[in-house]
């Protein structure tokens, strides 16, 4: 049973403009896909949580959002943690949830696996959260879309090999598609549907 | 206590700003598609902005800097009103320079001013459905934009030539982004259309009636639909500004009595103001010593 203190504490210092500043940084985060965005606000979710997660988490999350979370998550205090402070169910089912939530290092299921939204409908799709090494120092890829002036270099550590196979399974059932927000310490790069990323040449 | 203790800060709940935060990301993340969201009452009436206030009340801190226009305008009452309501509600600091604007509201004009990177420009959008005076029902406009079939919107545009000798829209254009989805840019002047295009601000859209957001992120190719034998064209004027002397901006005709006098001058007042502080002057601007 987790402790007390582990689900109580840990959220906003100052709600309002917590929020607010944290989902600033989303919004430029999703108009200039492969921008390492650093959060002004900090949370201190449980363990295995991180930090940039947990800030996302508390932004978008409420009763009307279910959260997926990994095995790992899921065993940990961070259910009741979410649930404390944002008012949102946690989901088995990777096909109702807003947002899936995926620890560093935890295996990242196949995005198709998640709810991709409808051609009609193509907004009620999951948003992933996946807090990996780092965001920087990785192998470099580029990215060109909608955000992008010409194209920008991202080098992103510890996604998984088939990332790439993934993202641009993704990209081709555009407008429906999962969003990603990759997250490492206290910064994040999101990357919406629309980015177009490949290696580069050498 | 202030009068701001009374209310959340920029008016809306906590709730509310993050159900249309989550609009607004994936309405970035879908460029030109149109996402519902559960708008709410506001304390002014729909047609007046109300989606574009409820997508600045949510985007807006503490730090921001806010410039609201009406028809290009600083000082009609639509814009007054509504940068009136967000210095109580918000206590933000406002401004009528578009260089200084960290966020712009709008209805139906984009500053002269070339915008950048950082800024975000929120429209007040009345009907966000361009396929709407084309097909009433919503579930069919849906199917269509599922389908991306656009050939109404091109029977329509056709029309107007067969009729009219060229394309006789001349606000609310439609335009297709990123190549995907034909898109409503507001009733804006098609003079603005092309400023839309690759644009260094991101650029919100929000329609409070109709309960629709959407968006066009930085950098996103916006095109307005044509013919290749009807090009796309923007509207001429024949005189520069009467104020400032200025070409190849958006005028208003200014009616100035009863016996047909009129004068045509700048829309967008502060880029007439800068324009006249920088000692450029049209042929109607009152002289500084004649004043005197």
């Amino acid at each position: 049973m987790a402790s007390q203190s582990q689900i109580f504490a840990g959220a906003f210092a100052d709600p309002v403009f917590s929020a607010q500043s944290v989902f600033k940084s989303l919004m430029d985060g999703f108009a200039r896909p492969g921008q390492i965005m650093r959060l002004e606000a900090s949370s201190v979710p449980p363990s295995p949580m991180g930090a940039a997660a947990g800030a996302v988490a508390l932004t978008l999350c409420d009763h009307d959002t279910p959260v997926w979370l990994t095995p790992a998550l899921a065993k940990s205090a961070v259910p009741q943690w979410i649930a404390f402070h944002t008012g949102a169910t946690v989901t088995d089912s990777k096909t109702d949830a807003r947002f899936a939530i995926i620890e560093k290092g935890a295996p990242v299921p196949g995005f198709d696996q998640f709810s991709l939204g409808t051609q009609e409908y193509p907004d009620r799709s999951t948003t992933l959260v996946i807090e990996i090494e780092a965001l920087s120092g990785g192998v470099p890829l580029t990215a060109r879309g909608p955000g992008i002036k010409d194209d920008v270099t991202i080098a992103v550590r510890g996604l998984p090999e088939v990332f790439l196979d993934f993202w641009s399974a993704n990209r081709a059932i555009f407008p429906r598609g999962i969003d990603l927000v990759l997250t490492s310490g206290d910064s994040v790069l999101c990357l919406p549907r629309t980015t177009r990323i490949a290696r580069q040449e050498v | 206590m202030t009068d701001l203790a009374t209310y959340n800060f920029a008016y809306l709940d906590e709730q509310t700003k993050r159900m249309i935060r989550r609009a607004i990301l994936k309405a970035i993340a879908i460029p030109g598609y149109q996402v519902p969201f559960a708008s709410r009452e506001m304390p002014m009436p729909y047609g007046w902005g109300t989606g574009g206030v409820q997508v600045t009340a949510s985007i807006l801190g503490p730090k921001d800097v806010l410039k609201v226009i009406d028809q290009g305008a600083d000082d009609t009452t639509n814009a007054v009103s509504i940068r009136a309501f967000f210095q109580k509600v918000a206590d933000v600091a406002v401004t009528t320079k578009t260089k200084e604007a960290t966020i712009i509201q709008t209805r139906h004009r984009i500053p002269e001013e070339g915008l950048r990177e950082g800024q975000t420009l929120v429209y007040q959008v009345p009907i966000p459905e361009p396929l709407r005076f084309l097909e009433p029902r919503e579930t069919e406009t849906r199917k269509m934009h599922a389908l991306e079939e656009y050939g109404l919107m091109h029977v329509k545009l056709y029309e107007d030539i067969a009729r009219n000798g060229h394309i006789a829209t001349t606000y609310a254009y439609p335009v297709k982004v990123e190549g995907r989805y034909v898109m409503d840019p507001s009733p804006t002047p098609k003079f603005d259309n092309p400023k839309m295009h690759m644009s260094e601000a991101l650029q919100l859209f929000g329609a409070g009636r109709e309960k629709r957001i959407y968006a066009v992120p930085p950098y996103t190719e916006v095109v307005s639909l044509d013919f290749e034998d009807h090009p796309f064209e923007v509207q001429k004027f024949d005189k520069p500004c009467a104020l400032c002397g200025a070409e190849n901006v958006y005028l208003d005709e200014v009616v100035l009595d009863d016996k047909g006098g009129r004068m045509f001058a700048c829309s967008d007042t502060d880029h007439c103001e800068d324009r006249r502080d920088c000692g450029h002057a049209g042929h109607m601007l009152a002289r500084k010593e004649a004043a005197e």
